[in-house]
């Protein structure tokens, strides 16, 4: 505790603090559109680090856990919409969504205990397109999700009569919807990096990760790695759900194809490409992987203009292409990822230096 | 005659057309150290794996301290009083020595996932006495100085130092060596066969798979040889050196 109070840090957490809370401001200024960017951001932040609980920490290779971002929007779009005429709070639902998705957590654990690496990938990915299809076919002959047509006119997240949709006049200031929406996905965020790193430094987070070192030693030690892989997927599933009702809140629409395949990949991408394992690295990870194809899709078309006098290469495609370009040089010179733990950076070293 | 502790009764394990174990029967009492000795593939290994959970044995069973033991449920094996090391060490390589030997306080202690996110009183509380346990455990096998190295850069001693201290912290009433002083040399040897001692003093039951058949002959109360996965005697090492059939099948060659 001593490192956090010397007043270098107090410093730093202060300058740190203060930037995340002026960021929306900042980010107003290019427009409301910014803010949502940084808004969907910060809620990749929260679905990464959910998924590390899974990936960095159990080592369970998860290739579907977009599935329980599904479930928690769903779960979020279906009791708060006209489509069923239910309107609960927020704070009602999230928890539900929570609850929902830690379900299906172990529904997929469950059947894949016995599975490792490739395996256990493939299953995964195959519970991440049952989901999605489900979605998209439930609509008869009972409609529940609504199809492809997905769910409208969702209620935005109220806090008393604080409505998060329209903009509010506080202290003089103005906060536009998305503004707020950044505050509570900001304090979410916290809440999840704190549960992600009391849990890394607990008796939970030392047997995963033996699980991941060695199972069989860890079962000798008298590890029930069942109940711990489980543990592992209900707890990441969970973080997903409640990052689901959040998206669903604030998009105010859900289809189901929000939850395809590449969502999964992209999620699996930030963690890998931050750090596997490695908290601020995840966060960095997830950071950079939102934001820049949004940098890239304003960028790329002026920045033509500006250098050739007219477009030549059609924006859409030169952003993808250069955001795959990037994926594969980080992965190229930077095998452990942007930011590793220092463990994990010793153990890539070590490996070259056997096979080098 | 002093308790039993623990009793193999007809224990049998085949994989496919071999008969690694045929209905091994033997009995180990409280406080001894017990010596399975036997050439290459005899079972002794295959023994081991039934015994703490990672195999199912095809026959028979194991009663342990009054109570019979679950077959395919390793972590119970643990939790019932029953640790063991590797042939070849298996420690979680990435994690530091302290870390590795806390992983061990598993089994005896129980703070959960709610616990961690509170960080309880309680919770606090266990998590400072599972790090005291462990680096205490550590200086009990003189390793405490590399406590905050990766287990996967110990020299081999001490990594072998290190797998036994795990072992130890899950409190075993039964402590199984499997080959404790492979690839070891004079020095080291002598310095195990000290730490093994001091375990038994300190009131573990100790089973120990060993090829070297000096350090096992001095060290052991009691030893059970095997050959061709069958039980050829029990006895001490005295009566056990002499046996005609272990020099035919073991001491001879």
């Amino acid at each position: 505790m001593n490192k956090f109070l010397n007043p270098r840090s107090v410093f730093g957490i202060t300058l740190i603090a203060v930037a995340l809370l002026a960021l929306p401001f900042v980010a107003a200024m290019g427009g409301q559109a910014w803010v949502r960017i940084l808004n969907f951001a910060i809620l990749y932040v929260f679905l990464a680090l959910g998924l590390n609980i899974v990936v960095g920490f159990a080592g369970l290779l998860d290739l579907g856990y977009i599935a329980f971002y599904a479930v928690g929007a769903y779960t979020y779009a279906l009791l708060a919409s006209p489509h069923f005429g239910l309107h609960w709070p927020f704070w009602v639902i999230l928890p539900i969504g929570a609850v929902v998705a830690c379900f299906f957590g172990v529904i997929l654990g469950s059947p894949t205990l016995k599975l490792r690496g490739d395996y256990l990938a493939i299953v995964t990915l195959g519970f991440g397109e049952i989901v999605r299809i489900f979605m998209n076919n439930l609509n008869a002959p009972i409609n529940i999700t609504n199809g492809a047509q997905g769910i409208t006119l969702i209620d935005p997240v109220t806090i008393g009569s604080l409505k998060f949709s329209n903009t509010t006049q506080f202290l003089g200031i103005s906060f536009s919807g998305p503004q707020k929406y950044y505050y509570l996905l900001l304090a979410l965020a916290l809440l999840v990096i704190v549960i992600n790193l009391r849990l890394q430094n607990s008796r939970i987070g030392r047997a995963w990760q033996a699980i991941r070192e060695d199972e069989i030693a860890a079962k000798a030690v008298g590890i029930n790695t069942r109940n711990l892989k489980l543990l592992a997927f209900a707890m990441g599933a969970s973080f997903g759900g409640v990052a689901g009702g959040v998206f669903s809140a604030m998009q105010g629409f859900v289809s189901p194809e929000s939850f395809s395949l590449i969502e999964s990949i992209m999620i699996l991408a930030m963690v890998v490409l931050g750090g596997m394992g490695h908290i601020p690295g995840v966060i960095l990870g997830a950071v950079l992987l939102s934001i820049l194809p949004e940098a890239l899709r304003y960028g790329v078309g002026p920045i033509q203009v500006a250098l050739f006098g007219k477009t030549l290469v059609d924006p859409e495609s030169l952003r993808m292409l250069i955001f795959g370009l990037a994926l594969v040089l980080v992965m190229r010179f930077k095998p452990a990822g942007l930011w590793p733990s220092p463990e994990r950076k010793r153990e890539l070293q070590d490996a070259g230096a056997r096979n080098g | 005659m002093a308790e039993l502790l623990l009793q193999a009764n007809n224990v049998a394990k085949h994989f496919g057309g071999v008969k690694a174990l045929r209905d091994v029967s033997l009995s180990m009492r409280k406080g001894e150290i017990y010596g399975l000795i036997g050439p290459n593939g005899a079972g002794k290994t295959t023994f081991f794996n039934c015994l703490t959970g990672l195999y199912i044995p095809d026959g028979g069973g194991f009663v342990f301290d009054g109570k019979a033991l679950l077959a395919d449920a390793p972590h119970q094996a643990a939790e019932r009083g029953i640790a063991r090391t590797f042939q070849n060490i298996r420690l979680f390589g990435n994690m530091t020595a302290l870390e590795n030997v806390m992983v061990g306080r598993h089994v005896r202690t129980k703070a959960g996932v709610f616990g961690a996110m509170l960080q309880s009183a309680a919770t606090r509380a266990e998590e400072a006495a599972i790090k005291q346990r462990a680096m205490d455990l550590l200086h009990y096998v003189r390793i405490e100085e590399r406590a905050d190295d990766l287990a996967k850069n110990l020299s081999y001693g001490d990594q072998r130092r290190l797998e036994i201290a795990r072992a130890l912290a899950t409190e075993p009433k039964l402590l199984c060596l499997d080959e404790p002083a492979a690839g070891m040399n004079h020095t080291e040897t002598e310095e195990l066969r000290e730490l093994i001692d001091g375990i038994r003093r300190d009131g573990t039951t100790i089973l120990l798979i060993e090829h070297d058949v000096k350090l096992v002959m001095g060290l052991c109360d009691r030893v059970a040889v095997l050959d061709y996965g069958a039980l050829v005697i029990e006895d001490v090492p005295a009566v056990v050196q002499k046996d005609q059939r272990v020099i035919e099948a073991y001491l001879g060659a």
